[in-house]
């Protein structure tokens, strides 16, 4: 019995794979007919990092009001998802990730048009619940009894920056949590499920409502750098490269500050 | 020995539909409820056995009020000392013949060793030692019933409860086990009501038949008294007989507007006539001299009954008759055709109505 | 036998094969991507198999935890009339359409810290549901208990409810009738049942995350593993991917034959 559906299954998955190979070699034409048809209208299509949403989408509104007859589309997701989606072959113009790491990804793959540079940066500080019922003020507060810190998974670049400031202050910090993304842990907060966790200054601003922010001198230690980039394959390099230049222009880089980041 | 019996008014109202049959049973009898399809006999059954509720009247067991509704009586069917024998018999997939039959017994707080000897004796005596690890869907139909009756009489239940229990049988199967089911009801002590809608089972299985329809009883007796003097048509077609019901006057009673027949019992009021399919003769003229009952009518339909043909007859009463396939080919039987009906006085019983 | 009942009609065969593809065709792409030469050493990396271990656990308890409750639900819902039944059932389901990080949200609001039973636990018995083992199974609980009840439900229905009538006729009460009779007719149902929900299980992502959180060992099952994975390493995610793929449809082939062939 088993072996013969051991049998059956090799054969369906064979034949399931000859299938996959055609699929992939029809998906290529239609890749390229899709990029001669998407230049029409100065459209430029962005691929952005999720803590980035809010910034960039007053600043292409900004962008589109300066270049007349230009739309930026953009797609918002994690920086890894999207380096992926870019070397699966997506047809996007320009790349703005939350992490280096990211970005080489893409670069090592080839998908670069030029040298990506960095338009933000971005600093860890301690989220608590607004008005700080446990008076949290330092990294070494978050060990005390009874205090549940959530901090990004390693994985992800606000745990890894979260890392490197807890070892730059020496700090031995046992979370109850390692979140999936810096959104996740803040939602811990904000349900108060933890009293603390590491997050972007950024995102602490964003949500400002329901927690506060507390600097803490480590986060100069795990500075998050932001690098930006067009892209080779994009289907509208001028406007790739327009969108690029504007967001390191003085107009854009109010914007950014004004949600929380540094300037570069 | 008055207590002993079941005592039951069942009364169940189900939309438009009343059912209000009154039922006293003795110890050891085997009653019948005998009645066409949607007559409510299932229904009756299921009062007795708690799976349906009563509306009104009463179930009254060796005593003890199983179901009142007046004074909110009521024993679940879990609890009461019954057996019941399921028309499909609804034999437990999962169990084995042996562990279906000692299912009861188990329930009624017998240790596993006990009920299964109990199970094996119980199997033994309906013959199926050999079937005792069998599961239902290895049985045949006839083992089947077998087991489900022993399922049923395993408890020991005061009230021994059947419904169709020859039904789900082949003929040929169906005579053996009429036989042997006879044997192991005759042998019961307790109550036995069973339900059917065959007069043959009714009769070879049952001391007194009940017959209800529409809900109600319409008559009541022993096999031999139903079956002579029949009160509705329903039981008149179940034994055969042409039944008519009209006013009698001495010797003679009128069964419809234009016609009154000829009887040899003398009676008055209202009256029941009956008499057989092969009483009626058929003529293709008037036919002359003899004191007979005879009137025109129209050939209706025309089948085969056995070694005879069986013709059925329009007119001012309709009649069945059978006649000899040479009568029919002689009298060239087709519908549609006009013949002459006649009846011998000495051939026909009439009875009365009332009481 | 084929033969006999004719040729299996195209209208049918063409669509089942491509539902069939669709279906296999994304496991084929995990199979061709699989880094097949680093495979032996990237399986007993520690992490992995904590992951697994903790999904098995915790699906097999999981599944535990809804036969205990989804089963008499399920009789409830199938055999007792009562008012308000349909909304019931449409209640029951909710956890099928609700996205399961909402569904871990709403856990959160009442098991959580500072939830409607949540504080009172901690308070009462200093019992904490969050970031634990048990915060895990009772997430898994919450989005796979539908499977079970949907399926332990239509089986009673199915079944004749008459061998329960038969059953009190010789004696036996509800609940004998329930455990000796009606359990082991619904059985292959309840079997179905129980391996979707434990299938449902070992796959729940979004509502552990949010409910249980995610740290190694204690709450990070395989999916959220996989996912962490993502980010850094797609070679890794796929060879947890194809564990949590082989060890899931082995157990549920092995139970299959064992339950389900002599239904």
């Amino acid at each position: 019995m088993s072996a013969r559906s051991m049998r059956t299954a090799v054969a369906v998955l064979v034949a399931a794979g000859m299938v996959a190979a055609g699929l992939a070699l029809a998906g290529c034409g239609a890749g390229d007919d899709q990029a001669t048809g998407g230049t029409e209208g100065g459209r430029v299509t962005v691929f952005a990092a999720a803590s980035l949403t809010e910034s960039f989408t007053r600043i292409g509104k900004d962008f589109e009001a300066a270049n007349p007859g230009s739309s930026v589309t953009f797609n918002f997701a994690g920086s890894s998802a999207l380096a992926n989606q870019i070397t699966q072959g997506a047809p996007a113009d320009v790349f703005a990730s939350a992490a280096p790491a990211n970005m080489t990804t893409v670069t090592e793959a080839g998908n670069a048009d030029g040298t990506p540079s960095t338009f933000a940066r971005n600093q860890l500080v301690i989220a608590v619940p607004r008005g700080n019922p446990k008076g949290v003020a330092s990294l070494t507060d978050l060990t005390g009894p009874g205090v549940k810190v959530a901090l990004c998974a390693s994985q992800v670049p606000c745990g890894a920056a979260a890392r490197t400031a807890l070892d730059a202050a020496g700090v031995a910090l046992t979370p109850v949590t390692l979140e999936q993304d810096v959104k996740g842990a803040l939602a811990k907060v904000k349900l108060g499920e933890v009293d603390a966790a590491l997050v972007y200054r950024t995102d602490a601003r964003a949500a400002s409502a329901e927690v506060t922010g507390v600097e803490f001198p480590e986060s100069a230690r795990a500075v998050n750098d932001y690098p930006i980039v067009a892209l080779k394959d994009a289907p509208n390099p001028t406007g790739a490269r327009a969108f690029v230049a504007y967001v390191r222009s003085a107009p854009a880089q109010a914007v950014l500050a004004e949600a929380g980041f540094q300037a570069p | 020995m008055s207590d002993r019996l079941l005592d039951a008014r069942l009364v169940v109202d189900r939309g438009t539909f009343r059912l209000d049959v009154p039922l006293r049973v003795a110890p050891g009898e085997v009653v019948a409820l005998l009645g066409p399809n949607g007559a409510g006999k299932t229904t009756a059954l299921r009062a007795l056995a708690g799976l349906h509720p009563l509306t009104d009247g009463h179930v009254t067991l060796d005593g003890v009020d199983l179901d009142r509704p007046a004074t909110e009586g009521w024993v679940p069917t879990e609890r009461r000392s019954i057996g019941v024998v399921f028309q499909d018999y609804l034999l437990f997939p999962h169990l084995s013949a042996l562990d279906n039959v000692a299912f009861g017994p188990r329930r009624h707080g017998v240790d596993r060793r006990a009920a299964r000897a109990t199970a094996r004796e119980w199997l033994g005596r309906v013959g199926l030692d050999a079937q005792a690890q069998r599961r239902p869907r290895q049985l045949s139909g006839g083992q089947a019933q077998r087991v489900a009756l022993a399922r049923a009489l395993a408890v020991a239940p005061s009230l021994l409860l059947l419904d169709e229990p020859l039904a789900a049988l082949d003929a040929r199967t169906r005579l053996d086990t009429r036989a042997e089911l006879h044997r192991h009801l005759s042998a019961h002590p307790g109550v036995t009501v069973l339900v059917t809608h065959d007069p043959l089972d009714a009769l070879a299985l049952a001391d007194r038949l009940v017959i209800v329809e529409g809900g109600r009883v319409v008559q009541e007796g022993d096999g031999p008294s139903v079956t002579a003097r029949p009160r509705t048509d329903y039981v008149a077609r179940l034994v055969g007989l042409n039944l008519y019901r009209g006013r009698a006057d001495g010797h003679t009673v009128r069964v419809a507007p234009e016609l009154t027949l000829t009887v040899a019992d003398r009676l008055d009021g209202e009256a029941f006539v009956a008499f057989r399919p092969a009483a009626v003769a058929l003529h293709p003229t008037r036919p002359e001299g003899s004191p007979r009952n005879t009137w025109a009518g129209t050939v209706a339909g025309v089948q085969r009954h056995g070694d005879n043909v069986r013709v059925q007859l329009d007119g001012p009463i309709g009649v069945a008759a059978d006649v000899t396939p040479a009568a029919a080919a002689q009298l060239q039987l087709i519908p549609g055709q006009r013949v002459w009906v006649a009846v011998k006085a000495t051939e026909t019983h009439a009875y009365p109505a009332t009481g | 036998m084929p033969r006999r009942r004719g040729r299996v009609p195209a209208a049918l065969l063409i669509p089942a094969g491509l539902g069939l593809l669709f279906l296999v065709l994304p496991l084929a792409g995990l199979l061709i991507r699989a880094p097949w030469t680093t495979l032996p050493q990237r399986l007993t990396e520690p992490g992995a198999l904590t992951a697994l271990r903790l999904s098995v656990q915790t699906a097999t308890l999981a599944t535990a935890l809804c036969l205990l409750l989804g089963v008499p639900l399920a009789w409830v819902l199938a055999r007792v009339e009562f008012p308000g039944r349909r909304l019931v059932r449409a209640l029951v389901t909710v956890p099928l359409v609700l996205p399961p990080v909402v569904g871990g949200v709403a856990l959160l609001l009442v098991f959580g810290r500072r939830g409607l039973l949540g504080g009172w636990l901690d308070a009462t018995f200093g019992l904490t549901l969050p970031f634990t083992t048990a915060g895990v199974v009772l997430a898994e609980s919450f989005v796979a208990m539908p499977f079970l009840v949907i399926a332990v439900e239509g089986a009673l229905r199915a079944a004749d409810h008459r061998y329960e009538e038969a059953a009190a006729t010789l004696g036996a009460s509800r609940w004998t009738t329930f455990t000796h009779v009606t359990l082991p007719l619904v059985a292959p149902g309840l079997a179905a049942g129980a391996v979707l929900c434990w299938a449902r299980a070992l796959g729940e992502f979004g509502a552990t995350i949010t409910f249980a959180g995610n740290y190694p060992g204690r709450t990070q099952t395989m999916p959220l593993a996989v996912y962490l994975a993502l980010e850094t390493d797609l070679e890794s995610a796929i060879v947890l991917s194809l564990v949590l793929l082989v060890v899931s449809v082995g157990i549920l082939v092995a139970l299959r034959d064992r339950w389900m062939t002599n239904a």
